[in-house]
């Protein structure tokens, strides 16, 4: 559907490098990453709205790199959605019909199906200023349907919404890409928002892709510690690996494989990481004995930072679970997490 | 700022300083001349003729500045390019150059030794002493207040909104008169406004390209060195009379296309 092979961009402050991505016909496919790190430029150079140094887009096999984008099929609906100010909701929903060859019955059925799921049939006759931030994001969304797209590029569609709205509009994003035969290519740098959303992702990082692959793959197996950072892996230390084991420092894991290369990374999910006062008697492999150093509240859960040996482990935990286990700064924990837990790159 | 402060009674100090500045000389010569006198001189022929040709010539320099000044505004308010800077002071040449150069400097290349100037002359296009050399003179010193005042505005206009309607088919000529031209409209029409109120006050660059035809203030200039104060102020108040209701006119139409948006 959508291949890109070594697209390399600069433009003034951002430079995109050896790009290479390629997205199925009608997938959601979501780029992540830290803010700056070029995911709106390379939308906008797959719309067509920024020049290209080097490299090639395909769309649906033909090379578009060179045409212009109202020739692309290529509809963008960026963070701020960028409604037209001077016109009603409805003529900026209507606005691509001016540039588009299509039968009015046709044009009129599309209209009421896209006002009617994204439910802005109350709005229609208002200016975008008049709007709340979801019906701004609703109404940019049936624009940029209206004129029947091959791709549907979204830039942070969510981000500027209240986080209550945020799931809502989630669900009607996921419900309007499996109705329709759209590839849908998002912007986030949200990573549960990724999770809920995608078939497949790419991370990317200073202008570059770090991993594609599908959710789970960046989930939990990440390429780099750029990228298993980014998904959560909060714990993330350089190891040496011997046999079946890694040692940071002097604490050896166990890993129940063994890895090619003998110096890497391990990292495990602070979820994954299992607390209590004494030992536990469990087919967890890896078990050890620190001191709480630090203790964070994060809303519904816990971090508690314990150290074993100089090396501090960050760990998820309930509130109920640090009360009943009396947990607080400076007192001795134990703290086991199984083999498979244990990430090694 | 709190009311009590020093401080505070200095800002303001200064500001009646400067309103009354500002205010009282115009005020002084706005009530000086008798209504009789103003009748009278608003049925003198010449004095019609030379406000109506300082109204007209500057409308021209707008209409000038507007149709070549909006694209190089839309140029400089997109692009980022080497020498950008440089053009922008280019642009800014006319606001700083001392007026009698101004019309000096016009002179010199439409001039009959100059190529330029022999090109006009064969084209029967004289520029000393014609409503031509004014216009030209008064788009020159016009030109800079039209293109920064529209560069602003273009400036204003997000370019992801041109970016959204190139995506949904516009070519970039449907995306500019579609979006960004209603869009920037009362940026044009304050250009415009800039642009034309300062060509009417010019005098030092127009009384050496032309001092006939008469412009009003050529005309305002010459009745004072004739016969002095009294004989020229009249002619003053007509004319800041009228400009000021035109661009009360235009003001306020903008101002309700402003609430209609």
């Amino acid at each position: 559907m959508i291949k890109i092979e070594n697209l390399n961009i600069h433009l003034n402050e951002f430079t995109l490098r050896d790009i290479n991505l390629s997205i199925k016909e009608n997938e959601f496919f979501i780029l992540m990453g830290p803010t700056g790190a070029g995911k709106t430029v390379l939308l906008e150079a797959i719309a067509g709205l920024i020049p290209v140094k080097s490299g090639t887009i395909f769309i649906q096999g033909r090379d578009v790199t060179k045409l212009p984008p109202e020739k692309r099929g290529i509809s963008i609906v960026y963070q701020d959605y960028c409604l037209f100010p001077h016109m009603t909701v409805l003529e900026n929903i209507k606005y691509g019909l001016h540039f588009h060859k299509l039968d009015n019955t046709l044009a009129e059925k599309r209209f009421d199906q896209l006002v009617g799921v994204l439910d802005v049939s109350h709005l229609l006759k208002r200016l975008p200023a008049n709007l709340s931030g979801g019906e701004l994001q609703r109404v940019a969304m049936a624009r940029a349907l209206m004129v029947n797209p091959r791709v549907l590029l979204l830039d942070e569609p969510l981000s500027a919404l209240d986080p209550g709205f945020r799931s809502d509009l989630r669900s009607g994003l996921k419900r309007l890409h499996n109705s329709s035969n759209i590839t849908f290519l998002m912007v986030t740098h949200d990573f549960a928002e990724a999770l809920s959303l995608a078939d497949r992702a790419a991370v990317m990082n200073h202008g570059k892709i770090e991993q594609e692959g599908t959710m789970e793959g960046i989930f939990k197996r990440p390429h780099s510690t750029f990228v298993a950072n980014f998904v959560g892996m909060k714990n993330l230390f350089a190891a040496r690996f011997l046999g079946t084991t890694a040692l940071i420092e002097n604490l050896k894991f166990e890993l129940g494989r063994s890895p090619v290369n003998s110096h890497g990374y391990i990292a495990i999910r602070p979820e994954d990481i299992v607390l209590s006062t004494e030992k536990l008697t469990s087919t967890m492999r890896n078990s050890f004995i620190g001191r709480v150093n630090a203790i964070f509240d994060q809303g519904f859960y816990y971090e508690v930072d314990v150290i074993v040996e100089d090396v501090t482990f960050k760990s998820l935990i309930t509130k109920n679970a640090l009360f009943e286990m009396s947990i607080h700064e400076g007192i001795d924990l134990f703290l086991s997490f199984k083999a498979t837990a244990i990430h090694h790159f | 700022m709190r009311s009590k402060e020093p401080f505070f009674w200095i800002t303001v100090s200064c500001g009646i300083v400067i309103m009354a500045f500002i205010l009282l000389p115009l005020i002084e010569m706005m009530t000086a001349p008798s209504i009789a006198m103003l009748k009278e001189t608003i049925k003198d022929k010449d004095v019609v003729r030379s406000i109506w040709l300082s109204i007209y010539t500057a409308g021209l320099a707008a209409i000038i500045s507007f149709v070549f000044g909006t694209p190089l505004a839309y140029l400089l308010a997109r692009t980022e390019f080497t020498g950008k800077r440089l053009i922008e002071g280019i642009i800014d040449l006319p606001i700083i150059i001392p007026h009698p150069v101004v019309g000096i400097a016009i002179l010199s290349v439409a001039g009959r030794n100059h190529w330029i100037g022999q090109i006009f002359s064969d084209l029967g296009i004289r520029i000393m002493g014609s409503v031509t050399g004014i216009v030209v003179v008064l788009t020159f010193v016009g030109l800079p207040f039209y293109v920064n005042a529209v560069k602003n505005g273009f400036e204003g206009i997000s370019p992801r909104l041109e970016n959204v309607s190139r995506s949904l088919g516009a070519s970039m000529f449907s995306t500019f008169f579609r979006i960004t031209f209603p869009l920037a409209w009362r940026s044009m029409l304050i250009g415009i406004i800039m642009c034309s109120a300062r060509a009417i006050s010019e005098f030092g660059a127009v009384v050496i390209v032309a001092y006939h035809p008469m412009i009003a203030p050529v005309m305002i200039y010459e009745r004072f060195e004739a016969y002095g104060l009294k004989y020229s102020q009249p002619v003053a108040v007509w004319l800041v009379t009228i400009c000021l209701s035109l661009f009360l006119i235009l003001r306020i139409l903008t101002l309700r296309n402003k609430r209609k948006a």
